[in-house]
């Protein structure tokens, strides 16, 4: 046998070289994506220089761009994330437990899964509008007179709070069943050894032993829903707002400034509301371009709250990952 | 609560009788409270899908009293808001399916090869980083990219087409938002291929290394392969995402329905069409209010057409191991 011929070292020598251009096309595609990232928040930072002070954080919106705040949409978007986590927490929490510790193998429980599997595919402004459809006018028509507001959720801080708790449901559910699933069935069975019933293992042992993978999934939820707009565009959040939700107990005044008796501890929940991803929004599509500064001002604060807990996220997983070995 | 229930039957063995506060039956009586909680927990998500269909059939149905189906799908205009409303869907479908198609064009090549690249050629440590930051990419709330779509990427777009093409490109179109919408979706199309890719057998690829292949030969003619029913679901899932897109047509791709395939026009799409309606203030009950609803279930029913698709096609390829 002789070496290889000249043909066969160029054929070698052709596959070598495509295969290092394509690595480098590679390397460059992620670094164009990650060069993007930059150049997102770049550009927000640039845009929105001049209106980066406190007086932003503590204005009421305006007409005048240069003394318009967030303050109201600020407020708006802790109280609805307070009343998102109060729903989408426990309930997807709860969801993820039955699943995986309770769930026999049956036509029930298979419904429930392709159903949770199909709900994270269905698009955000969807469940805008089963909020407006349901929550506002559903119920109103089913449980109320009509015309008569009581029973409808209205345009209110509640209506939204559920509408993304809801929204954000599956990825709690299925965050719970993965980290509730990483742990060893040995776990379980020294739990059952011992005497423990189903419901002390799960208390004890399985949720306190998810708890990590079960809080990152939270806060991805959070995170998501924080900047979830269309659907709240959808059940009509109001676009200017200039005041804030009623502290509870604080005084009520009607518009002559008459005592009408003070906020109970709920009213906040009825109250309109704007969200800061809405305000963002609206100035976005003024035709007054002096507003577009305010509008990358509130997504730079906007961007900031939502990268901070994708970053709290990812540093809790790698921890996790690193700590608990079974 | 363990300790409590075994001397209790140790009591009842002894006493031959119940006694104490918390006898065995109490103890199952709160485990099965627990379990039928728990229980409700997980069927109110099937709550929530008829609550969906129900709520989208039921306005739709009252919108197709007042508009026959037939003009639904074939007229070309879309009007609901106008005196002299017109009431076909087409040029809402036609917006949605081009501002997908671009972002497509954009997300799954780059996806796929950024998902290869990781996959196969980036070292552990730097896999580790880039995928959490590609993450973050997917993280940033829509409307900001809404913005940058309308004050960056377009008035680039509209550079260039002056400067190369001398064409004078309008200040918001289709392709803009789309591009957007791309960049938006790569993290996920490249993310979850690289998960599809990364389970496939290794000794599939010591295979083709023996056989003499290159890195590349390897990844694009053994692992894409093998990985093809994963990669889809990711497809699927990028074309969902596009489909359903709000923020960033409706801020970038225009606000008049046309019925158009050419990308360089402005459109509107059927989620832009509905934040339209709903910034307005339209009656409950009007026939605007219950276009919303039509065109929510049009959006829905193309989104399940294209996820049963994808599940023939996922279990077409299907390679098992």
């Amino acid at each position: 046998m002789t070496g290889p011929t000249q043909a066969t070292m160029d054929l070698v020598a052709r596959r070598r070289r495509a295969d290092g251009l394509f690595a480098c096309a590679g390397a460059v595609l992620v670094v164009l994506c990650l060069g993007v990232l930059v150049l997102l928040v770049g550009d927000l930072v640039r845009d929105a220089s001049a209106r980066l002070h406190w007086s932003f954080l503590t204005n009421y919106p305006s007409r005048k761009p240069e003394q318009a705040g967030i303050l109201s949409p600020f407020v708006g978007t802790l109280l609805v994330m307070l009343v998102t986590g109060c729903t989408a927490i426990p309930l997807g929490i709860a969801a993820g437990t039955y699943l995986e510790e309770y769930a026999r193998k049956n036509w029930l429980t298979n419904i429930i899964e392709i159903n949770i599997a199909n709900l994270a595919g269905v698009p955000s402004i969807i469940w805008g509008l089963m909020a407006l459809g349901l929550f506002i006018y559903g119920f109103e028509k089913w449980f109320g007179d009509p015309g008569d507001e009581v029973f409808g959720l209205g345009r209110s801080i509640l209506t939204a709070g559920l509408t993304l708790g809801l929204l954000v449901l599956p990825i709690v559910i299925v965050a719970t069943r993965e980290s509730i699933r990483a742990i060893p069935q040995g776990i379980r069975e020294a739990s059952f050894a011992c005497g423990a019933s189903r419901l002390e293992t799960v208390r004890h042992h399985v949720l306190p032993y998810s708890l990590p993978g079960v809080l990152t999934g939270c806060i991805i939820a959070m995170s998501r829903a924080i900047g979830e707009t269309a659907p709240l565009v959808t059940i009509g959040a109001l676009s200017y707002v200039a005041f804030l939700p009623p502290v509870p107990g604080s005084v009520v005044k009607d518009i002559d400034g008459n005592v009408m008796g003070h906020a109970g501890l709920f009213d906040w929940l009825h109250s309109g509301f704007t969200v800061l991803p809405i305000q963002m929004f609206n100035w976005v599509s003024r035709p007054d371009t002096r507003f577009q500064a305010n509008a990358a001002a509130a997504g730079l604060v906007l961007l900031t709250v939502t990268l901070l807990m994708n970053g709290v996220a990812i540093v809790l997983r790698n921890r996790m990952r690193r700590n608990i070995q079974w | 609560m363990s300790h409590a229930a075994t001397s209790t039957m140790t009591a009842r063995v002894a006493s031959g009788r119940r006694s104490g506060s918390l006898t065995r039956t109490n103890v199952r009586l709160g485990e099965r409270v627990a379990e039928a909680l728990l229980l409700l927990a997980a069927v109110s998500s099937v709550a929530i899908t008829v609550g969906i269909v129900g709520v989208l059939v039921f306005e739709s149905v009252s919108f197709f009293r007042h508009v026959p189906l037939l003009d639904f799908l074939t007229q070309r205009e879309w009007t609901p808001l106008f005196a002299d409303a017109k009431f076909g869907i087409a040029p809402l479908v036609a917006g949605t399916l081009v501002t997908t198609l671009v972002a497509l064009l954009l997300a799954v090549p780059v996806g796929t090869v950024v998902s290869m690249w990781l996959s196969e050629y980036a070292p552990r440590r730097v896999r580790e980083w880039v995928k959490p930051a590609l993450e973050l990419l997917s993280a940033v709330p829509t409307v900001v990219y809404g913005y940058f779509a309308l004050l960056l990427v377009i008035p680039a777009l509209q550079w260039i087409a002056s400067k190369v093409f001398s064409y004078d490109l309008p200040g918001s179109n289709m392709l803009g938002a789309g591009l957007v919408m791309g960049v938006m979706i790569v993290p996920y199309v490249a993310s979850l291929s690289e998960d599809a890719m990364r389970s496939v057998p290794q000794n599939l690829r010591e295979g083709a290394y023996a056989m003499g292949a290159t890195r590349m030969q390897t990844a694009w003619k053994v692992v894409f392969p093998a990985s093809i029913s994963g990669v889809t679901a990711a497809y699927i899932l990028a074309i969902s995402r596009a489909l359903g897109e709000t923020m960033v047509v409706a801020i970038a791709a225009g606000n008049r329905p046309t019925l158009t395939a050419n990308p360089l026009q402005p459109a509107q799409t059927i989620t832009a069409f509905i934040v339209q309606v709903s910034l307005g203030d339209q009656q409950h009950g009007s026939i605007g209010y219950q276009s919303i609803f039509a065109a929510g279930l049009t959006l829905m029913l193309m989104t399940l057409v294209f996820n049963i698709a994808g599940f023939y096609l996922r279990r077409r390829f299907r390679e098992a191991y």
